[in-house]
């Protein structure tokens, strides 16, 4: 069984193949230099980050920064540009966070290289949508066989592009 | 950038901080001026001369991620401590086993490995025959007459319908291509036939050496992917203890190890005199085997422009990418096509 995380959720809405290896342990973060510029931004970006928040895991899904006396989950992005994979993330949070009872919760996308911030909402409309996603990852993940590559220009920033685009000529 | 080390000198290796820290001894037992090795910038490391170290160090070079490889005073190999896996995939490792376990799907992986290695034995062959042919008195034919053997036994490998038939295959390709290597070297070297454990004469003791240190690159670059270097598919598993090493370093040998013997021969970087001729073995002298080890070592990091990613890559890279190749027919991705040197 394989537990729907924020990161697939993210994966779902940019590349199926990527989540699937993902989702199968099969990974690529530790030779790409991307990754590891995200992690550090992670780490720094909010030197001043206040005690209050927390990091809370919920139904095996982990959220860095939880403000729970404003409700508001924050999510840090490296990204030069806002992306609608992120904003389904923190969806995903927050419906994590409904679905455990805390009512009202809203999102933060900060992005400390745009010095800019996205606010995130959930509708009760919304829920149904969230419940979608997760239910079409975990058939996803579970099958056999491994999606398609995308065949994007965003291929070659990503960490597995290796992996998709090596091959012989006949 | 993580490099590869290769440690010659006698000496004491040790955690400083999150620093490496070598302290050369010499043969006195004095220790020399230490010299301190960022681990950010270590990758394996290659242990010919003697090496003194503790547990704590192998501690650290665990958590990093390092391994050590070992080679006796003969220049044989004799180990390699390697660190925890780190990249473990439970489908990726029953993909694999399941390929094995069929005797269908492993001949069709085994055949490729042989293919691979037999293209780029003729790629090798070609060049020399090429070159021979241009110098106007040779009317020697050795390499031709190789070039049609090698190409009528690849062509019967799709006949072969399991692995020790495959073998014989293979066997044959590899006598026929060490066959004419007295006629790319034979002015300095002379090989008279192969022979191993122990090598019998320089050529030999330089084939070894070189397949070695093949195997060692192919096992450091299959740790740092979800393929299990334990399960093989051309040499049987526990043929030696990572054999899948064996079966991707069959398809580098003739690009990576023939190429720059030949090389280095041809350039007189290697003379007789830089071996030690004993009683039924051979082995290289320090200063040439550093040479070597150099001379390898810049091989691996030379790039080429690749045709399908359509930018350039080390020779070692190409290596991942054989390991993602294979990954990807075993996933039942894309079906696997061994590597095949163009230039």
């Amino acid at each position: 069984m394989h537990t729907v995380t924020g990161s697939l959720i993210g994966m779902y809405h940019i590349c199926k193949r990527e989540m699937w290896l993902h989702a199968n342990h099969i990974r690529m973060e530790h030779n790409s230099e991307l990754v590891a510029e995200g992690k550090q931004l992670h780490e720094q970006a909010y030197p001043q980050r206040a005690e209050r928040y927390r990091e809370i895991i919920l139904d095996g899904s982990k959220i860095d920064f939880y403000d729970p006396y404003d409700k508001v989950v924050h999510e840090i992005k490296k990204s030069d540009k806002l992306e609608h994979s992120h904003v389904a993330q923190v969806q995903f949070y927050l419906y994590l966070l409904r679905r455990n009872g805390v009512e009202g919760a809203t999102g933060l996308i900060e992005y400390p290289k745009l010095r800019q911030t996205q606010t995130v909402r959930l509708e009760e409309e919304d829920v149904p949508m969230v419940e979608t996603w997760v239910q079409d990852i975990e058939r996803i993940v579970t099958s056999e066989q491994c999606p398609d590559r995308i065949a994007k220009s965003k291929c070659r920033s990503c960490s597995y592009f290796d992996f998709c685009y090596a091959t012989e000529e006949p | 950038m993580k490099q590869p080390k290769y440690l010659f000198n006698a000496g004491r290796m040790s955690r400083k901080d999150n620093t490496l820290k070598f302290t050369p001894v010499d043969e006195d037992g004095k220790e020399g001026t230490p010299r301190y090795l960022p681990i950010e910038q270590v990758g394996d490391l290659y242990v010919f001369g003697s090496l003194d170290a503790n547990s704590a160090l192998y501690n650290f070079l665990g958590q990093e991620g390092i391994a050590v490889h070992f080679f006796n005073y003969y220049e044989h190999y004799t180990g390699s401590f390697m660190p925890r896996e780190y990249l473990l995939a439970g489908k990726m490792q029953v993909d694999q086993t399941k390929h094995y376990l069929a005797p269908k799907k492993r001949i069709e992986i085994a055949r490729r490995f042989v293919e691979g290695a037999a293209n780029n034995i003729l790629r090798v062959l070609k060049y020399y025959e090429n070159r021979t042919r241009s110098t106007p008195d040779c009317v020697d034919s050795t390499l031709l007459d190789a070039i049609l053997t090698v190409e009528r036994l690849l062509a019967s490998v799709p006949t072969a319908t399991d692995v020790p038939m495959l073998m014989g295959i293979e066997g044959n390709i590899r006598q026929t291509y060490y066959d004419t290597f007295d006629a790319i070297v034979g002015a300095t070297f002379c090989l008279d036939g192969r022979s191993k454990r122990p090598p019998r004469n320089e050529l030999n003791a330089l084939i070894s050496f070189g397949n070695m240190l093949c195997y060692t690159a192919c096992l450091s670059t299959i740790y740092h992917t979800q393929l299990n270097p334990t399960i093989s598919f051309l040499h049987e598993p526990g043929a030696r203890r990572y054999s899948l090493a064996l079966d991707i370093a069959e398809v580098f040998k003739p690009i990576l190890v023939d190429r720059l013997i030949f090389r280095m021969i041809n350039k007189r970087q290697l003379q007789p005199s830089d071996f030690r001729v004993e009683i039924g073995s051979c082995v290289m002298k320090e200063a040439a085997r550093k040479r070597f080890v150099q001379g390898f070592d810049e091989q691996l990091k030379e790039t080429i422009k690749h045709r399908v990613l359509g930018r350039s890559v080390s020779y070692r890279h190409l290596i991942k990418l054989e390991c993602y190749k294979l990954q990807k027919h075993l996933l039942g991705v894309e079906e696997y096509r061994p590597f095949k040197a163009w230039w």
